[in-house]
């Protein structure tokens, strides 16, 4: 079903408005320094993230006010009827007023309607179904990084998401073995990756720039490392991108030494590389690892230190990390880290 | 016993305050095991919520430790996941609700004009079953050096399928966890229908349900939530044990099952759960702000019927712990809605506290304080839930630090701040005598600034995207200095709580009786009794004309309560050890199916013995004599 204009995007025009009003949580979010934090809840990069922060604005100064009313009576209450000691008769004995109960219960249900009609309203919105052409990806949780399947483009990474910018993605949130949560918060918000369900996050990124993202739902050991990022582009770079993954590698790959000691290292039981015989679907695929800008669900930066670092021992760096310490020797590792590199 | 009128109950030696100088080391300790009088459980209660209390606040210090910079390794990311796990279920279950329980049990009785629970022997089994729950869940962290697989449970309080099935925790944890709260669902089961038939049918002459005190109807309430959730957290856990043990596959989609139906059946439970926190914690400030207003509770049906009420929209709410599992949008806008409706019932209590305090001679005690402490940090905690009641917003907040900010406003700020006020204005009841006002000040004061000093940068951290449970963290996010702070406002809480134990300590070990009946002029049934009270509360059952009997007595203008002069009989539960038998065997029954996930006939003959054991009890129980 296609919508000309959806009621998200024209809301997300009045995103200006939205941030203005968050302001009181942005001065506190100033003083210690979140400005920098591109996990900052705080500001909004899609018609998603926009959309949630008008509301997220709206609360926010209905929240104020409410605190300022309450803490306001009680410190005015405090100090004007703290007993003094010396006085000789009993307060007034005041039991209720009926009029007064049913204006602080009538008052609060006008004030959740202001919250309630524009939430409600972007709950069907943000929910809706994508629209034909919008970018598929499938998500999947693993313990402990994420996998990014692009079926129409017909490959596969892991842990570092292009996206074009303008276009609509639909991410298929996924999981295989326990819950994990996809979680980016300045362009997608979050769901959770449900063994035996496929849940949805629809948005349109409006700002190139690299984002953070990280696993929101407790996942056991290594919950506090499995972080990914998501680089919105330009629709040429992200097609040029996608073109440059979905190539199988050059067929002189198979006859490289680095090859060879990757698979008498048995990598390739775990490891998937396009274009060889190495076919591993448990760990992340390594085609084209060379070209990612981190690794280990985006702990680590892709550089030679890191990965001999990793290669040594991955436990080491990631606490109860699936992939075994093979007990490579220097030599292998010297061998298959300029390998792992050269995958552009 | 049947004794007649009047008569001093001094052929109780192990249950009488009078001979306790007498008895030797070990017959008092027995007198202790073998009590069924409800206020000696209620301290029993009370003593052992402190212990674990102080151990949930060990664990979570830790935790700060750990966060207080990023990358930091006091503990390793196993260790620090048992943590927060036994931080969270320490506090809820050993912490909050048995001292919530330690008040039901002592004040219920008084305020309602009983001389003890309707079923004192089964008031023993509940706290006898509770201690031992609470030993099974901490047993772990005794047993850990000596085997070499994971036995502390790790899976989160909230204990989420699959990652708590076999194939993801393969060790004894999650069993201890299972075994550990089932123990305690027991117990507070049985206290639960306990009260709710002590509540209906020991009332004094005159007590109809609108007189009764706020704090009565509370208990009341959180009893029915108690009985009716959980059950669900019982069949949840009874399929995560088939699932672990038998191999069924109630939470796994390879087998057909569904991780959800956890997620359900747990929230069912647990969003109830919250409530059986705050509600207790609501009676007592709705009895400390009159007092120390000395005015009544302003529009007290009001704030009674707001009770049932909360309680009642508790059982439709609790899919909002699951915005983000992606119910659909039908389900999500209708749990939202049922979310802020809560809000309403909230409001009209806060705002009959405010204007109970308007225009009253108020007296600033430590009580009072921590009442007026409450009302202030529920408020913001109350402030923040309807932020993430939207799912939209929910999307972002939900397990981040925004979180936990806003659940400790309820839980710490709301329910462990009224429980204080409790103590400082029931402890003069309770034993005679005071605690310190000075220190007391002092101790609201830097449990105040600890607590906001804590949780409030929590609000930030977490809108800065800070996940929750996480054991570590980069720099450069903006997350170093809040986490700097909030470690600091941990240690400040320890210390007020130090403060706090110290001078609990220094205050029960003074000799003398100080206390009057009524020291702070309050109105209810309890502060007609001595203080501390006798082992038969009241002499003469007392009629009741008001819902505030003892304060329309001194102050007019109607009579508050008499004492007719009957010629009653005064019955006193005799000391029983069979309610402590058989707790022992009911959980060493559970514990046995612990053993049998990993030696399974040794566990089914444990299991066999522990229920001839309990079997045996219940006989013996059942045919000692009552009277």
């Amino acid at each position: 079903m296609r919508i000309p204009r959806s009621p998200l995007a024209s809301r997300a025009a009045s995103a200006g408005r939205s941030i203005a009003a968050v302001l009181p949580w942005l001065g506190l979010a100033l003083l210690t320094g979140c400005n920098e934090s591109t996990m900052s809840t705080f500001e909004g990069h899609s018609d998603l993230t926009k959309s949630i922060l008008d509301i997220y604005g709206t609360i926010t100064w209905i929240d104020t006010a409410l605190f300022i009313l309450v803490q306001g009576v009680l410190i005015v209450a405090v100090i004007k009827f703290r007993a003094t000691g010396k006085e000789t008769e009993l307060p007034e004995q005041v039991h209720g007023n009926l009029p007064m109960e049913i204006g602080w219960t009538i008052a609060p249900v006008l004030i959740l309607m202001m919250i309630a009609i524009p939430t409600v309203s972007l709950i069907f919105d943000s929910q809706a179904q994508a629209k034909d052409g919008a970018l598929i990806v499938n998500a999947t949780g693993k313990q402990w990084w994420f996998q990014f399947g692009f079926p129409q483009y017909n490959f596969e990474t892991a842990n570092e998401l292009h996206i074009p910018l303008g276009r609509q993605v639909d991410i298929r949130l996924q999981s295989d073995n326990v819950i994990h949560a996809f979680w980016a918060p300045q362009i997608a918000a979050k769901r959770d990756m449900i063994p035996g369900r496929v849940n949805h996050i629809t948005f349109t990124a409006d700002k190139i720039g690299e984002y953070l993202g990280q696993c929101a739902e407790y996942c056991q050991d290594s919950h506090a490392l499995m972080k990914f990022r998501i680089e919105v582009e330009s629709s040429e770079d992200f097609e040029k991108w996608a073109k440059a993954q979905a190539t199988p590698q050059a067929d002189t790959v198979d006859d490289s030494e680095g090859y060879k000691a990757f698979q008498g290292a048995t990598c390739v039981a775990c490891h998937a590389i396009d274009g060889t015989n190495a076919q591993g679907h448990i760990g992340p695929s390594l085609t084209h690892v060379g070209s990612r800008k981190r690794f280990a669900a985006s702990v680590l930066e892709m550089n030679e230190a890191n990965l001999k670092l990793w290669l040594k021992d991955p436990s080491a760096v990631k606490p109860g990390c699936k992939m075994p310490n093979l007990k490579l020797t220097d030599e292998q590792i010297n061998t298959i880290v300029p390998f792992l590199q050269s995958l552009k | 016993m049947a004794t007649p009128a009047h008569a001093e109950p001094a052929d109780h030696p192990a249950e009488s305050s009078a001979a306790y100088g007498e008895m030797s080391f070990g017959k008092w300790i027995l007198s202790w095991i073998m009590t069924s009088d409800h206020k000696r459980i209620g301290i029993l209660y009370g003593l052992s919520a402190l212990c674990f209390f102080v151990m949930g606040g060990i664990e979570a210090l830790i935790i700060r430790t750990q966060l207080a910079q990023p990358g930091q390794h006091i503990v390793d990311a196993a260790t620090y996941n048992a943590l927060f796990t036994m931080h969270g279920t320490t506090m809820i279950f050993l912490g909050v609700m048995p001292f919530s329980a330690a008040f039901f049990n002592y004040m219920v009785p008084l305020q309602i004009g009983a001389r003890d629970v309707i079923f004192p022997r089964l008031n023993a089994f509940s706290y006898w079953l509770f201690l031992c729950g609470g030993i099974v869940l901490n047993l772990p962290f005794l047993i850990t050096p000596f085997v070499d697989m994971r036995v502390i449970p790790d899976g989160g309080w909230f204990g989420y399928a699959t990652l708590t099935e076999k194939a993801y925790t393969p060790g004894a944890s999650i069993d201890f966890w299972i075994c550990g709260l089932q123990i305690l669902g027991i117990a507070s089961m049985a206290a639960g229908f306990n009260f709710i038939v002590t509540i209906f049918n020991l009332r004094a002459p005159g007590m109809t349900m609108l007189r009764m005190p706020v704090f009565t109807w509370m208990t009341l309430v959180v009893q029915f939530l108690v009985v009716l959730a959980f059950p669900c957290i019982t069949i949840a856990l009874v399929l995560l044990l088939f699932d672990r043990l038998f191999g069924t596959h109630f939470y796994m989609p390879e087998g057909g099952g569904d991780p959800l139906l956890w997620q359900h059946l747990f929230w069912l439970f647990g969003h109830p759960e919250v409530y059986i926190l705050i509600l207790p914690a609501m009676g007592i400030v709705s009895e400390v702000l009159p007092t120390f207003s000395r005015k009544p509770l302003f529009g007290a049906p009001f704030v009674i019927f707001s009770g049932i009420t909360i309680g009642l929209l508790g059982f439709g709410v609790w899919s909002h712990h699951m915005f983000t599992t992606g119910l659909g949008a039908a389900a999500d806008a209708s749990f939202s809605v049922s979310t802020m409706l809560i809000a309403i019932p909230t409001g009209v209590k806060i705002f009959n506290w405010l204007a109970t305090i308007w225009g009253g001679q108020l007296r600033l005690t430590t009580a009072m304080l921590f009442s007026l402490g409450f009302v202030c940090m529920f408020t913001m905690g109350g402030l923040s839930g309807i932020m993430h009641a939207s799912p939209p917003v929910d999307l972002q907040q939900q397990d981040s630090y925004f979180v936990v900010a806003h659940f400790h406003y309820v839980l710490f700020g709301g329910a462990v701040f009224g429980l204080l006020s409790g103590i400082y204005y029931w402890f003069p009841k309770m034993s005679g005598k005071f605690l310190s006002e000075s220190w007391g000040r002092w101790i609201f004061g830097v449990l105040f600034v600890g607590f906001n000093t804590t949780f409030f940068p929590m609000h930030i951290v977490g809108a800065a995207g800070m996940p929750r449970r996480i054991y570590t963290y980069d720099a450069g996010l903006g997350w170093e200095i809040p986490n700097m702070i909030e470690t600091v406002g941990a240690f400040i809480i320890a210390f007020g709580v130090l403060l706090f134990i110290i001078d609990l300590v220094r205050s029960i070990r003074r000799k003398e009786l100080v206390a009057s009946a009524n020291p702070w002029d309050a109105s209810s049934l309890e502060w007609l009794c001595d203080s501390p009270p006798k082992v038969h509360n009241f002499d003469i059952t007392p009629m009741v004309y008001s819902e505030r009997p003892v304060w329309d007595k001194n102050h007019g203008p109607g009579p508050g309560y008499s004492l007719p002069d009957s010629h009653e009989h005064i019955h006193i539960p005799p000391p029983s050890i069979w309610p402590l038998l058989l707790a022992l065997s009911v959980a060493w029954f559970l514990a046995s199916w612990l053993m049998a996930g990993q030696w399974f006939e040794f566990g089914v003959c444990s299991a066999i013995t522990a229920a001839i054991c309990g079997f045996t009890s219940c006989f013996r129980w059942f045919l000692e004599p009552g009277h």
